[in-house]
């Protein structure tokens, strides 16, 4: 399956291209992608009974595998990923007709749809966690793709900073669910369950694994970055915050209830945040007025209701628990169907009018026909009317509640939670096509049309499928039964019908529907007693948020004033102070009395030409620090370098010593050559500071000797590893200078990394000169 | 510092030390030398030549900007360890044709060669056209 994920991203890179070359027929070519990716899927998943695994070592070192697995929950992702997938790609290519950014469009959607489809299809806890990330990567991507606008650059970073940051806890949290467990595969958790409740680790995993699909999923009091994402094009919206990304929290929470739940904390968490959210967002969305706006908090509190789904179905618990494994999975279906639907609804109606605020939008059924028809059937679909796919999720989903207490906190937040909910429907889906007022048109002139061929069919389509499954749910009843075993942990039977009688359910559900179009009828004074409630707002976890950003940049200010003085002095003086603390201090602690004496007394053979070469090295310092000429400097400082180098050389080691002599020739030349910029030798340091310098070069300079001193002295294991190289520098490396070939294979990754430095220092000396003429040329 | 006598002089011993440096590199895995020295001593060798014919002189000579350099270098060393990938081996495991006594190693060396003359020309160069 590796190579269906590969797909996605391998086609992202030709999407630009393509785009350039066939810009009416990129998104229409793209689309065919998905679909060549769910047919390959679709043939693995209906050509064996048990779920198919493929697995390719990624780094075996650590355990770590690209394995991925087909389930009933992953296929169904997938379906939504791949088939809402090639609807977006459609509608992007159309909706960017004109713009010279649809080809980065199109490549992004894409990379986004494979990572997706990474995130979902992955068994191993690594793999996941790293498409995880990348989700998150092409969001910020997505959101901000109008990159000119502060809007949609605060946005996404907010989106990347929230939900990154989840996905640190994530990470801690899969660590430690992997150490608990005994096993990085993601299947082989659920064996696991009964390890993982009796480890320590389970609740500090609990609280770092939900803290990942909270902000994905964009739960209180994490909500805030998804409407705010609401910044980005329409098509990323109904693909990312409506159908795939955002429910990626609500599948890791689904795919790990039967390894994690059971425990007390885990349900109460999922359906304690669950319907706080639900009722919430739902609350909120009756203050909006923008059709994305509205779609945002409806969704967030969709969001809240699946989560709390997932708490109900505790993998062993009875009868209810069932019924909430398969509300999951129907309410999932549901609302990514009518819910991304709606989203390119309103892109349709805010490009055919200009219009974005939903009090503005009416009778648009005689100009756009077609879109009239899906609004209406997603907008219902909504409502949750019967025949229609919404329909069976609510159902479900009330019934789920209904059986596990017919007052507990899940039907109560339910039943606050749905009638908001119809009111969306019905204000994004229906009435904007209703009415018998014209349509006013932002710009003034002209009349609403309704839009090119490809910003109809993909909402149509999705509009239409959500009817067939709503009139003939028995075509659902493989996936929903495979999907809530997964969910549930246990096998799961769906019989799914039209109608399932009528009972009380039925009866609460109409109730909904009533309360939601009485919400409707008296929205006017709704609307002044939700303003107070709006001041809340202000306190709200956006502001910690605002805080918390604020704080960071501020105190990254006081640091930079406090430690980044400029001048190269002061810069030098705290490395060499610290070094001298740190290494003085561990010297310190090693306290080996008499080591030093011991040492000295090995020197007993001082031939002439050490002598010789020591005292022109301190002939040499002390004329670097006494001359008054620059030049003179340099000169004598090269002296003392190129002593060191004849050092090397009567101490055999000829590598260094050639290398010594170049760098001090470099160095020289490096000197004279900067100093041609410089003012004439003026001696402006005071006594003060040169006895400090003194200090500090004395202080330096002695723990270097001791450290050397000592250092011979000290005992590494029985020097394996120098052995090893001198004796195999030969039979492997084919070489006989050891150094040459430590340095060019057996450490050749070192090596890479030095010179990926040096590079990078040779980037940042042409930034900083090229940097100084630009400022010259300026002035 | 443009004299006649530096002029001449360098245009003998600027390829002498060139001539040095790649006997340095080709040599380095069985003598002393190397990659790295190698590449100190060529980026020397072209120094002289831009203090004797000012900034732009070694440019002339290589004919390419010293961090074309320094990226094909990288380049270089990256993919002698990708090759070892191809026969499905670890990353930068060493391939020898031992008849011939070469193997990806001399390349890996090669790259640090060129990282290190790019890097020390352009740290010159710098500070050169920072004087002009």
């Amino acid at each position: 399956m590796l190579g269906e994920v590969l797909t996605g991203f391998v086609a992202a890179a030709f999407a630009a291209p393509l785009a350039r070359r066939l810009p009416r027929l990129a998104g229409p070519i793209l689309a065919l992608v998905p679909l060549g990716i769910l047919a390959a899927l679709t043939w693995r998943y209906a050509g064996s009974a048990a779920p198919p695994r493929t697995s390719v070592a990624w780094l075996p070192g650590l355990g770590i595998d690209l394995a991925f697995r087909l389930d009933g929950l992953a296929y169904l992702f997938a379906l939504l990923i791949c088939g809402i997938g090639a609807v977006i790609l459609v509608y992007a290519g159309a909706y960017f007709a004109g713009d010279r950014r649809r080809g980065r469009m199109l490549a992004t959607l894409l990379a986004f749809m494979a990572s997706m489809l990474g995130v979902v299809l992955a068994d191993h806890l690594v793999a996941l966690f790293v498409f995880w990330e990348l989700t998150s990567v092409t969001s910020y991507l997505l959101i901000g793709f109008d990159h000119e606008q502060e809007k949609s650059r605060k946005a996404a970073l907010q989106a990347l900073l929230v939900t990154g940051g989840g996905g640190l806890a994530l990470l801690a949290g899969v660590v430690l669910l992997a150490q608990a467990a005994g096993t990085w595969d993601i299947s082989a958790l659920a064996g696991q369950a009964q390890t993982i409740r009796a480890s320590p680790l389970q609740l500090p995993i609990i609280v770092l694994v939900l803290a990942g699909c909270f902000t994905k999923s964009a739960q209180v009091p994490f909500h805030f970055w998804l409407p705010n994402a609401m910044a980005a094009p329409t098509p990323v919206s109904a693909y990312l915050h409506s159908a795939t990304m955002v429910k990626a929290g609500v599948y890791l929470a689904a795919r790990l209830n039967p390894s994690l739940g059971g425990a007390a904390a885990w349900e109460w968490a999922l359906i304690g945040f669950g319907a706080l959210t639900a009722v919430t967002a739902a609350a909120m969305s009756l203050r909006q007025h923008e059709l994305k706006r509205l779609l945002a908090y409806s969704t967030v509190a969709s969001l809240g209701v699946l989560i709390m789904l997932v708490g109900l179905a505790a993998p062993e618990g009875g009868a209810d628990a069932v019924t909430a494994a398969k509300a999951v999975v129907l309410f999932l279906l549901a609302h990514a169907l009518y819910k991304a639907t709606l989203f390119l609804v309103a892109g349709s109606l805010t490009r055919a009018t200009g219009l974005k605020d939903a009090r503005l939008l009416v009778g648009l059924r005689r100009a756009m026909p077609l879109t009239f028809v899906a609004g209406v059937l997603a907008g219902l679909s909504m409502v949750g009317v019967p025949a229609l796919l919404g329909y069976l999720g609510k159902e479900s989903a009330i019934a789920a509640a209904w059986e596990r207490h017919a007052a507990g906190p899940a039907m109560l937040a339910l039943v606050l939670a749905a009638p908001p909910l119809v009111v969306v429907g019905l204000r994004v889906g229906v009435a904007p096509f209703l009415g018998s007022r014209r349509a006013v048109v932002a710009d003034g002139a002209g009349t609403a049309h309704e839009v090119p061929t490809g910003m109809w069919v993909g909402p149509v389509a999705l509009a239409v499928i959500g009817l067939v499954l709503g009139l003939a749910p028995m075509l659902l009843n493989r996936v929903v039964s495979e999907t809530a075993a997964a969910v549930h942990g246990a096998p799961v039977a769906a019989r799914l019908a039209l109608w399932h009688g009528f009972n009380a359910v039925v009866l609460l559900d109409v109730a909904i529907v009533l309360g939601g179009v009485a919400l409707w009828l008296w929205r006017s004074s709704i609307d002044r007693w939700t303003r107070r409630l709006a001041r809340l707002a202000a306190f709200g976890p956006e502001r910690g948020y605002a805080l918390a950003l604020e704080g960071t940049l501020a105190f990254g200010r006081v640091q930079t004033r406090l430690l980044q003085s400029g001048y190269l002095r002061r810069y030098l003086l705290v490395v060499f102070l610290f070094a001298i603390a740190v290494v003085g201090a561990a010297l310190v602690a090693a306290h080996r009395p008499g080591a030093i004496g011991a040492a000295l007394g090995e020197i007993v053979h001082v031939h002439a030409e050490d002598v010789l070469l020591v005292v022109m090295m301190v002939v040499a310092a002390v004329a670097v620090v006494h001359s008054r000429s620059r030049v003179a400097a340099v000169i004598a400082l090269g002296a003392v370098g190129l002593a060191v180098s004849l050092v090397f050389v009567l101490y055999s080691a000829p590598d260094l010593a050639l290398t010594q002599v170049l760098i001090e020739t470099l160095t020289v030349i490096l000197f004279v050559l900067a100093m041609r910029q410089l003012p004439f030798f003026v001696d402006l340091s005071s006594r003060r500071t040169r006895v400090r310098d003194l200090v500090v070069a004395v202080l330096g300079g002695g723990l270097m000797t001791t450290l050397v001193l000592l250092a011979s002295h000290v005992q590494l294991g029985d020097e394996v590893a120098s052995a090893y190289f001198a004796a195999e520098a030969v039979p492997q490396g084919h070489g006989r200078n050891v150094v040459n070939v430590i340095l060019v294979d057996f450490r050749a990754l070192d090596t890479l990394g030095e010179i990926t430095v040096l590079a990078l220092a040779a980037i940042g000396v042409i930034a900083l000169v090229r940097g100084r003429t630009g400022l010259e040329a300026r002035r | 510092m443009s004299s006649i006598i530096l002029r001449t002089g360098v245009r003998f011993v600027t390829p002498l030390m060139l001539l040095l440096a790649a006997l340095l590199v080709l040599r380095g895995h069985n003598e002393p030398g190397g990659g790295f020295i190698g590449g100190l001593l060529a980026a020397a060798g072209l120094i002289l030549q831009t203090l004797a014919s000012g900034s732009g002189a070694s440019r002339r000579l290589i004919r390419v900007a010293p961090l074309t350099l320094v990226s094909g270098g990288l380049l270089l060393a990256a993919f002698s360890g990708f090759l070892a990938m191809i026969g499905c081996g670890a990353f930068m495991t060493a391939i020898w044709v031992e008849s011939l006594g070469l193997g990806t190693p001399l390349l890996f060396d090669l790259g640090v060669f060129m990282v290190v003359v790019g890097t020390t020309l352009t740290v010159i160069e710098g500070m050169a056209e920072g004087n002009a």
